[in-house]
């Protein structure tokens, strides 16, 4: 499996990407809502830390141990550990995966704190690639007042103060983001991720969001897949048995 | 003044210059009285006059205990195996290893990605993925295999006791007992090691059947061949190897 061809798994994946402050996240939501409304099987899963490493990942960040390298690998262990147990099973499944943020964040951010992209992009190889990413592309300057309105406090890891580009975390929040939106120009044309413009308003971006679902999932039959059509087998299967011609072969 | 080499993806911040230190590795399977052998030889190699830095598989400050709780609760698969052993080589190689030989010295380390490797690909996990994975190790100087074949490893590993529930791979759902699971997976480490030393031209394998003596005489043989030669390279007018 790798990110050179699609997926075997009869479930869509659709993921968003883009930096702290674009939107994503409400984009995503909203286009669950119209997933579901339509009765969709949708699972929705996001970049969180699952408990394997949460602890070192947290005692890391707390002496600021960590590295360029093992802040990757850490990350790249809890991708791992999220994919093979909240990802791949609803898309083997045949259900609708949507995921906040993805591999794409992994080779944005860790190569902006030092690593080798080349690297970054061979250790993620593992992953499926997604049916359809879109990266919600905004301005520095909008982001920035977005986050830095609406939220009390940065953490240190977040605003890269890691990698002493600034004394403060504000302004070393916004170079650390720029550099990441620099990456992230690379890797849309690189994966082709399917730009949307952030700072459109929110119902204008949801409508193209919504036209480009609809186009990933044109060739979705969710009835084909396992669960669905286990439905139909067991079905018919019990009308046999009640059958008496059927009763006599037994 | 040398330099030292990684494997296939180089850490951009970390650069290569400004090396005299060498990297030594005691590879081989449980039950080959590696870590007895590794103790015995940086003693030895002390007594040289040479200063020696010893570091093990998943000592790392980081994740070194963690490991050791996601392996009493089962909690790791062949991935997040993979990956929570490379974190755990990319602390020490950033805190312990690269330091250490900057400064001169011989770091000796009880297995490296060998074993990693070899590990992965028994779990079945894509080998070129593996040596992307933990590309940015620093090629070792130096590996000495201590090589056994699972014959002579059985009654070793018996006359300790016990069987490790991951020693024999009971993970990989060999089968239900312990001991089938044990010989087929010892077996299939071993082949993965006889294969990567024919194919690393800086392996040098030595028998580990006889007393541990025995073993460590070649293997202090081997090292002090390795050092004398590396020695005249360094007086070299290129000191580069």
């Amino acid at each position: 499996m790798d990110f050179h061809g699609p997926h075997p798994y009869p479930g869509k994946l659709i993921i968003v990407e883009g930096i702290d402050g674009s939107g994503k996240s409400t984009q995503l939501q909203l286009a669950m809502r119209y997933l579901k409304t339509q009765g969709y099987p949708v699972f929705f899963t996001e970049w969180n830390s699952a408990d394997l490493v949460k602890k070192v990942t947290k005692k890391g960040k707390k002496k600021m141990t960590l590295t360029p390298m093992t802040f990757s690998l850490l990350h790249a262990t809890d991708f791992a550990h999220r994919l093979i147990n909240n990802i791949l099973p609803p898309l083997k499944a045949g259900m609708i995966v949507l995921a906040d943020r993805y591999a794409y964040t992994a080779f944005a951010r860790d190569v902006v704190r030092g690593c080798d992209p080349t690297w970054v992009r061979k250790v993620y190889g593992f992953a499926p690639r997604p049916d359809l990413a879109l990266y919600f592309n905004v301005p520095i300057d909008v982001s920035c007042s977005r986050i830095l309105s609406g939220r009390a406090q940065l953490k240190d890891y977040e605003a890269g103060m890691d990698l002493h580009l600034a004394p403060d975390k504000v302004s070393s929040f916004k170079i650390f983001q720029s550099r990441i939106l620099t990456e992230y120009e690379k890797i849309r044309h690189e994966y082709g991720l399917v730009e949307i413009d952030a700072t459109q308003s929110i119902g204008d971006q949801q409508q193209l969001v919504r036209r480009l679902v609809d186009q990933a999932l044109a060739d979705y039959h969710p009835d084909e897949t396992a669960p669905f059509q286990l439905e139909r087998v067991v079905a018919p299967a019990t009308e046999l048995n009640l059958d008496p011609e059927r009763e006599e072969t037994l | 003044m040398s330099r030292f080499r990684y494997f296939r993806h180089h850490m951009p911040y970390l650069p290569t210059d400004a090396c005299s230190g060498k990297l030594l590795v005691i590879e081989g399977t449980d039950g080959t009285g590696r870590s007895t052998q590794a103790s015995m030889l940086k003693e030895w190699l002390e007594v040289q006059g040479y200063g020696v830095i010893d570091t093990g598989w998943t000592r790392s400050k980081l994740v070194g205990q963690a490991i050791t709780d996601a392996k009493l609760g089962h909690s790791l698969n062949r991935l997040t195996y993979c990956l929570m052993y490379a974190t755990d080589l990319a602390d020490r190689m950033e805190y312990q290893i690269i330091p250490a030989l900057k400064s001169g010295f011989i770091v000796l380390a009880d297995r490296y990605i060998y074993t990693a490797i070899a590990r992965g690909i028994v779990r079945g996990a894509d080998p070129e993925w593996l040596r992307d994975l933990y590309g940015f190790a620093v090629v070792p100087d130096l590996v000495c295999y201590l090589q056994l074949g699972v014959q002579e490893l059985i009654p070793r590993v018996l006359s300790t006791g016990k069987i490790n529930y991951w020693e024999s791979g009971m993970d990989m759902n060999y089968g239900d007992d312990l001991y089938d699971s044990f010989v087929a997976y010892q077996s299939a480490l071993i082949h993965e090691f006889d294969r990567m030393a024919g194919a690393n031209s800086n392996f040098v394998t030595l028998d580990a059947r006889e007393a541990p003596d025995v073993t460590q005489k070649r293997l202090r043989n081997a090292v002090a061949a390795y050092l004398e030669e590396g020695a005249v390279a360094r007086g070299g007018v290129n000191g580069e190897r």
